[in-house]
């Protein structure tokens, strides 16, 4: 194994950590925000240092290796895609952290109906389904698994787009629950962001295996 | 119509085949590297144009090799001292004659029976500046060449090459034995003067290649595996052979 091998495989471990790290941020985030687990917010709310912090240190070491390795072909197009791919991460991390603090932010537990009306669990799942997916891919240079977030990702931009309506009528008849839906709805939101993230990693992982660019491209679903 | 052109060239030393029917055009004004590891043919493949391999016994030379269209070995009449005023070249160490900073550079011209003063001296000047070493050297043209370092000594041989004006310049590992900041002289020089000359270098340096080519031919045992635009090659080869020397992994 030549020394740049090495340190490609190094950072391919710190950025495995990365996904590891942020998927259990967000799955914690899910269980804080359904359970009105102050503790456990608080625990990711702490993390997120964590988060921030290694996304220095895989930005550092991605700097250190094209300056000091000048990586060319695959091994650019793998650096490139650590590069990007930690700044997503990091995003995803944020998302994690900010819809923890809806804990903090409302009184009592969330109302199970508005939570099952909304679709917000399984917005929840999909999401932490689609990291999971690309974090193999990335893991196994398998590009399937990335091509097919795509399509879980329209999953997502559908609740997405029926949470208005939902939340609407849920205000129109429960005016004590604007509160908890306008956290619901933000939620929402932010849930349809990571998907987007998501989205970017798949990409960036094509780019790296295939040298494809399916950014800004329709039909990036297709298993071509 | 291309600048340079070969083929489906083979060229044996006696047995060895050392390279094996290689086409390949190159058009006008722009950089072309060659890489592949030691033995692989590229120096080879370079000398095919100023036909420095016919100076080796044993060889044998199969295939066209055209400049400007022309078969440069099978035209009657093209002249080897002919084509060397057409096509310079460069080698890897510095080798100025023993004689003044001057007169290696109107050394060219003196051969071919130019013998008029101001036009020598105004070819000198202007091969200088080309070589980006005027500025250096214009106070002191009468010192000997030995007494420049071993950047200006390569850069008075590209001034050299140039001063007989030909219309393609190889180059053979140009700045492998040259410091850093004389190799990015010599890497700017080759930028510059792609304006006015056809060019062919080889290279180990990977990154050298990629500042300064338009193109990049991967040879490997003789056989020319690859050959795209210098970003493709670095970027995106589609030969694993080529990705693996190009990563370092082979060669």
């Amino acid at each position: 194994m030549t020394h740049l091998d090495i340190e490609l495989k190094q950072l391919k471990e710190e950025a495995l950590e990365m996904f590891d790290l942020v998927t259990s941020q967000l799955k914690k985030s899910k269980t804080a925000l359904l359970n009105n687990d102050s503790e456990i917010a608080r625990e990711v709310n702490f993390n997120e240092r964590r988060v921030n912090a290694l996304e220095l240190k895989i930005d550092k070491d991605c700097e250190n290796i094209f300056a000091l390795f000048n990586p060319l072909a695959i091994d650019l197009r793998f650096v490139l895609a650590v590069l990007k791919i930690n700044s997503n991460l990091e995003r995803i991390g944020d998302i994690a952290d900010g819809i923890s603090r809806y804990v903090a932010a409302t009184s009592g537990r969330f109302d199970k109906e508005l939570v099952h009306q909304t679709k917000l669990e399984d917005m929840f799942d999909i999401a932490v389904s689609m990291l999971t997916d690309v974090r193999a891919s990335f893991d196994t240079e398998d590009t399937k698994l990335a091509r097919g977030v795509f399509k879980k990702d329209d999953s997502l931009d559908e609740i997405n787009a029926n949470a208005n309506s939902v939340v609407e009528d849920i205000i129109r008849t429960n005016t004590e629950k604007t509160g908890q839906c306008l956290h619901i709805i933000s939620a929402i939101r932010k849930l349809e962001r990571t998907g987007d993230q998501v989205k970017n990693v798949a990409e960036e992982i094509i780019f790296y295996i295939e040298a494809k660019v399916l950014k800004h491209l329709p039909g990036k679903n297709t298993n071509e | 119509m291309f600048k340079i052109e070969s083929k489906n060239v083979h060229l044996y030393y006696n047995d060895f085949h050392a390279l094996k029917g290689i086409s390949m055009t190159v058009k006008s004004n722009t950089v072309t590297a060659l890489i592949g590891p030691s033995g692989c043919g590229k120096s080879t493949f370079l000398r095919l144009f100023n036909r420095m391999n016919d100076l080796i016994d044993g060889v044998k030379i199969e295939g066209e090799v055209l400049l400007d269209g022309k078969d440069i070995y099978n035209t009657k009449g093209l002249r080897t001292d002919e084509l060397r005023k057409k096509v310079g070249m460069v080698f890897q160490k510095p080798n100025p004659f023993p004689k003044s900073i001057f007169e290696n550079v109107a050394y060219g011209l003196r051969v071919n029976g130019i013998s008029h003063k101001n036009f020598i001296e105004e070819r000198v000047e202007t091969s200088l500046k080309q070589a980006a070493l005027w500025e250096e050297v214009k106070d002191k043209l009468k010192k000997s060449a030995f007494e420049l370092s071993g950047g200006q000594q390569q850069r008075l041989c590209i001034a050299r090459a140039l001063a007989i004006e030909p219309s393609v310049v190889l180059m053979d590992e140009p700045a492998s034995a040259l410091d850093p900041i004389s190799t990015a002289k010599i890497e700017e020089l080759i930028y510059e003067l792609k304006n006015k000359y056809t060019i062919m270098i080889v290279t180990h340096n990977m990154q050298q290649a990629g500042r300064v080519s338009d193109m990049t031919a991967f040879f490997y045992l003789g056989e020319l595996i690859e050959y795209d635009h210098t970003q493709t090659i670095f970027t995106n080869p589609k030969d694993p052979k080529t990705q693996s020397y190009v990563t370092g992994r082979f060669g």
